[in-house]
């Protein structure tokens, strides 16, 4: 079983949905990005997603786009990822990547597979990638062993749920409405029926993202998805309180996939 | 593989095919493969969330452009609106700075709105129509593609967003009182860079949100598949015509047939008349900006590197860890750090040629075709025809050579008042 495979057993036991919380790396700074990763796992993160900050995000919204640019301001460059990773694996946390693919297509799809894998990390969520492009991934996936997150949304055909289940392993992100990452006060009513429509094709968890901002809201997900995913509030909280504000969030957050409704 | 690049028949020079009787929207053997790769370019690099949209683009699309309806629609308005066939006009007094050579001008510049972008605009709207959307979306830079997308939902009555980088709402004040004018919302995009690609990313985005009800009218013939196909077809006309031109008023084809190349839609379109004429050069030619050693240009095709930006896989300015690198041009319809796949693909094959010219050959060239001919190209053009300036003196008096002039000048006063200090 690998890493991620476990949380999902154990979180499926326990009766109660994984929460994975995210940040890109090198945000606000290198130092700080790891501090404040640490303070989710703290908090009660059972998944960290390490986000690549990247010139041209557009499946994020202004909070994620604000974040990744400071990041960028600050100096980040892509092979410190695999610094901020290997930290979170050796304290004994899970961590996925979140990139667009161009990054990951310059610096080689295999030497980035292969480097992800070295330092601890999981597999690779990818926003701008689908799986009928993705041959050199699948393959490099294969061989070093990481696990390949697509993403499925509320227009996905069922044609296209099947055919991105199939190309899925460690789990799949539902994004809970047609939009891009930002904080929402209702998480869209699709979402349930996203996941609903995507379970006929496979017995993968699945992950609900886009929209989540506080325990409510998560286990309201918790009721109908395997995993919450929070991002943008992750920034928020971060912005406002830093170590402490994300620490808190992600209790907040950890209480309410333990009680889905 | 798609066997599109591939030069297989020579036509005979002489064969005059009237351009109304040419099917220029048939599939051909110029289509990407199935999936939209021009070789290993192309394809769809996007989220999820809009490949059901891109897929209903392409069917749609795949039954209009065999369909004798929407065909014909499209010629009608393209004759009636936009005032084609636009004219092929001899240059020789500009010719006498070109070592020589013959210089024909393809007027693009005299379409309504003033450049070839109304081609694909026309097309693409009654596409939005035949599709029951109501809502359209478009990124403008120079304010060209933003002002022809405006005055296309008018005409059809559509609800019309554009978005536009915050420093090209400044460079190009007059475009967005225009397009304000034409009934449409000009969105002053803030984030990035502020420039052309920050405007499609916000397009993107709310497209992702708003897909439903809207058809994002992208501007070039890049982009996910089925853009980079379709915007050609509709920009074909600009080639047919001008061969069949070339034929009855020079008496022959063009050695060399050149065009700007931002996002490559007028190149593409003007190169398509002519590439299964093996004899005849198509050169693009890209913004060199400050020079390629300075950094500051947009001269993606000579500069760049293959990556993946806007959906497609296509040369790419970029840094070493896949950044995109801002591109810089005293044209705002140039600087653009991506380009159109089929253009990657002609690259490699080797089916035409890629190079730059300067912020200040371009320049010399705007003033040049102004004083020897009485035409104010737009910046954008002038950068074909510094280019026609150089591949003149290289083919010497017996060459003839097409130029594109994509657009008209009257957008580009401020910038041109400004460098030769014309504004007292
Ligand atoms: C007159 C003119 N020519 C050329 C271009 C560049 O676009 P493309 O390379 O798609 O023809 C523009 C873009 O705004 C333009 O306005």
């Amino acid at each position: 079983m690998t890493g991620l495979e476990s949380v999902f057993a154990r979180a499926r036991t326990e009766g109660r949905a994984a929460l994975i919380g995210y940040l890109p790396a090198g945000y606000p700074t290198l130092e700080g990005s790891q501090e404040l990763l640490a303070a989710m796992i703290d908090g009660g993160c059972d998944i960290v997603e390490v986000g690549v900050p990247y010139s041209d995000p557009v499946m994020d919204g202004p909070t994620v786009q604000a974040a990744s640019d400071k990041a960028l301001r600050a100096g980040f460059r892509l092979r410190q990822l695999f610094e901020v990773v290997e930290r979170i694996s050796s304290h004994g946390g899970q961590a996925v990547v979140m990139t667009y693919w161009n990054p990951v297509h310059r610096y080689g799809v295999d030497a980035f597979a292969r480097d992800l894998a070295a330092a601890g990390g999981q597999g690779i969520i990818t926003p701008d990638l689908i799986p009928d492009e993705a041959a050199t991934w699948m393959k490099a996936s294969d061989e070093h062993g990481l696990h390949r997150i697509f993403l499925v949304a509320p227009s996905s055909t069922d044609q296209r749920l099947e055919m991105t289940a199939k190309a899925s392993s460690g789990f799949i992100y539902a994004t809970a409405v047609m939009g891009v990452t930002g904080t929402r006060d209702k998480v869209g009513a699709g979402a349930a029926e996203l996941v609903r429509r995507t379970r006929e094709h496979t017995s993968l968890p699945i992950g609900v993202g886009l929209g989540v901002r506080n325990g409510e809201q998560a286990a309201e997900v918790a009721g109908f998805a395997d995993a919450v995913i929070v991002g943008s509030a992750f920034i928020q909280a971060a912005e406002a309180d830093g170590t402490d504000g994300v620490r808190r969030l992600a209790a907040e957050l950890a209480e309410g996939v333990r009680s889905p409704r | 593989m798609s066997e599109a690049g591939t030069v297989t028949t020579r036509r005979d020079p002489a064969a005059v095919d009237p351009p109304e009787k040419v099917d220029l929207h048939a599939p051909g053997k110029h289509d990407p493969d199935e999936t939209g790769h021009f070789g290993p370019y192309g394809g769809r690099f996007m989220p999820e969330a809009l490949v059901d949209a891109l897929d209903e683009l392409r069917d749609s699309y795949d039954k209009a452009r065999v369909d004798p309806d929407f065909v014909d629609e499209f010629k009608r308005l393209l004759r009636d609106y936009a005032g084609r066939p636009s004219l092929l006009t001899e240059a020789p007094r500009f010719a006498q700075h070109c070592g020589g050579a013959q210089v024909w001008l393809k007027r693009e510049d005299l379409n309504h709105t003033g450049s070839h972008k109304i081609n694909n605009v026309l097309g693409q709207a009654l596409l939005t129509k035949r599709m029951g959307k109501t809502r359209v979306i478009a990124e403008t830079g120079a304010g060209q593609h933003g002002v022809a997308t405006a005055t296309a939902c008018a005409l059809l009555d559509l609800d019309c967003v554009i978005y536009m980088g915050e420093v090209d709402t400044q460079r190009q004040a007059l475009n967005v009182a225009r397009m304000r004018l034409l009934g449409a919302e000009v969105v002053p995009v803030k984030t990035g860079s502020r420039t052309l690609k920050d405007a499609i990313n916000e397009a993107l985005r709310d497209w992702v949100t708003n897909v439903d009800t809207t058809h994002y009218l992208l501007g070039t013939a890049a982009g996910p598949h089925p853009f980079p196909t379709m915007v050609r077809n509709f920009h074909k006309v600009i080639g047919a015509e001008a061969r069949a031109q070339m034929l009855e008023k020079a008496g022959r084809l063009p050695d060399v047939v050149t065009a700007c190349v931002g996002g490559g839609s007028n190149a593409i379109g003007i190169f398509h008349g002519f590439i299964d004429d093996p004899e005849v050069r198509l050169v693009g030619i890209e913004p060199g900006g400050h020079g390629l050693d300075s950094g500051e240009h947009g001269a993606t095709l000579t500069e760049g590197i293959p990556g993946m930006l806007h959906g497609a896989f296509s040369y790419l300015l970029q840094d070493e860890d896949g950044q995109t690198i801002e591109a810089y041009s005293i044209s705002a319809g140039l600087d653009y750090p991506g380009v159109g796949p089929e253009h990657s693909w002609l690259k490699d094959t080797g089916r035409a040629e890629y190079t730059a010219v300067t912020d200040d050959e371009a320049m010399h060239a705007f003033q040049l075709l102004s004083r020897t001919e009485g035409i104010i190209p737009a910046i954008e053009s002038a950068h074909a025809l510094a280019g026609a300036i150089k591949l003149g003196k290289e083919l010497g008096e017996d060459g003839v050579i097409l130029v594109n002039l994509s657009g008209r000048g009257d957008k580009d006063m401020d910038t041109a008042a400004k460098y030769f200090g014309y504004a007292s």
